[in-house]
């Protein structure tokens, strides 16, 4: 894990973006990035847990689910420190993504599915998801406010 | 990165210590592997021991959920060992903490399993 000193709490940074082949690798490099990003960003362990698991989430979404694993198909990652916010954008090439139609995990008939709780620990670890149709694509956009109240468990 | 898995049997019960990382590509596959290894073997009592676990996603959450349907359909029993605080927070988020029994003494643990 990378730590830096010196970097004031919420300092801006400009946008950095991220075109990245559909694997595995990709998830743990964006994953790793938003790690980094956060802790530079001065928000204690827990956030940063939660951040760079989001993150990861959302990046397992866009490589499995949008691209499924299509090494025609890139995905790119966004990480952006606004001064008050972190902003991160993942989109996908795939077929696109319908929130509305997402079950509900917690539902007691979806309890003991496999899968399908993604998209609900990002909304659980973030203060803010977007959902945009790209054509062809899904761009999820993740924010987490800095200084606000812990969110999630 | 990966997940490492070892396996011992106390009092008819195999224990499975896992540490690392359950994640997509990672550790999935290979508690899934174990798993269904143990049940082809017909060791049915099994309890996975988390302690070592610092990392869970979505789909280790998910396989942790398939293990404990599977075991459980074929009439044994999946419980789990030393949660650490993140994976314990994660199946409260996700309501799967009632579901699994969760242990946190490996005595009473393997005690509480049905002996024939």
């Amino acid at each position: 894990m990378r730590t830096e000193e010196g970097h004031l709490t919420g300092q801006p940074e400009k946008r950095v973006t991220y075109t990245l082949d559909s694997s595995l690798d990709s998830v743990n490099k964006v994953e790793q990035t938003a790690e980094q990003m956060a802790r530079k960003a001065g928000v204690d362990d827990d956030e940063i847990f939660r951040i760079s698991m989001a993150v990861r989430e959302a990046a397992v979404n866009a490589v499995l689910h949008g691209n499924a694993y299509d090494p025609e198909k890139r995905m790119t990652a966004s990480f952006e420190n606004t001064g008050s916010s972190l902003v991160i954008r993942i989109t996908d090439e795939g077929k696109g993504l319908d929130p509305a139609t997402l079950p509900d995990p917690l539902a007691p008939e979806n309890l003991l599915r496999g899968s399908g709780r993604g998209i609900f620990l990002i909304r659980s670890f973030m203060d803010e998801v977007h959902f945009k149709q790209l054509h062809p694509g899904t761009e999820l956009t993740l924010i987490k406010h800095l200084g606000a109240a812990p969110s999630g468990a | 990165m990966s997940m490492k898995i070892s396996t011992r049997q106390v009092d008819g019960v195999t224990i499975l210590d896992l540490g690392g990382r359950i994640t997509l590509g990672e550790g999935s596959v290979q508690l899934r592997d174990s798993v269904r290894d143990l049940l082809a073997k017909g060791q049915k009592k099994i309890l996975l021991n988390l302690g070592d676990v610092n990392y869970i996603d979505s789909s280790g959450i998910g396989e942790l959920v398939s293990a404990y349907t599977t075991v459980r359909n074929q009439g044994g029993e999946l419980k789990l060992l030393n949660l650490t605080r993140k994976v314990h927070d994660l199946l409260q988020i996700t309501k799967l903490y009632t579901v699994f029994d969760v242990k946190d003494d490996e005595a009473s643990a393997i005690a509480s399993y049905a002996h024939a």
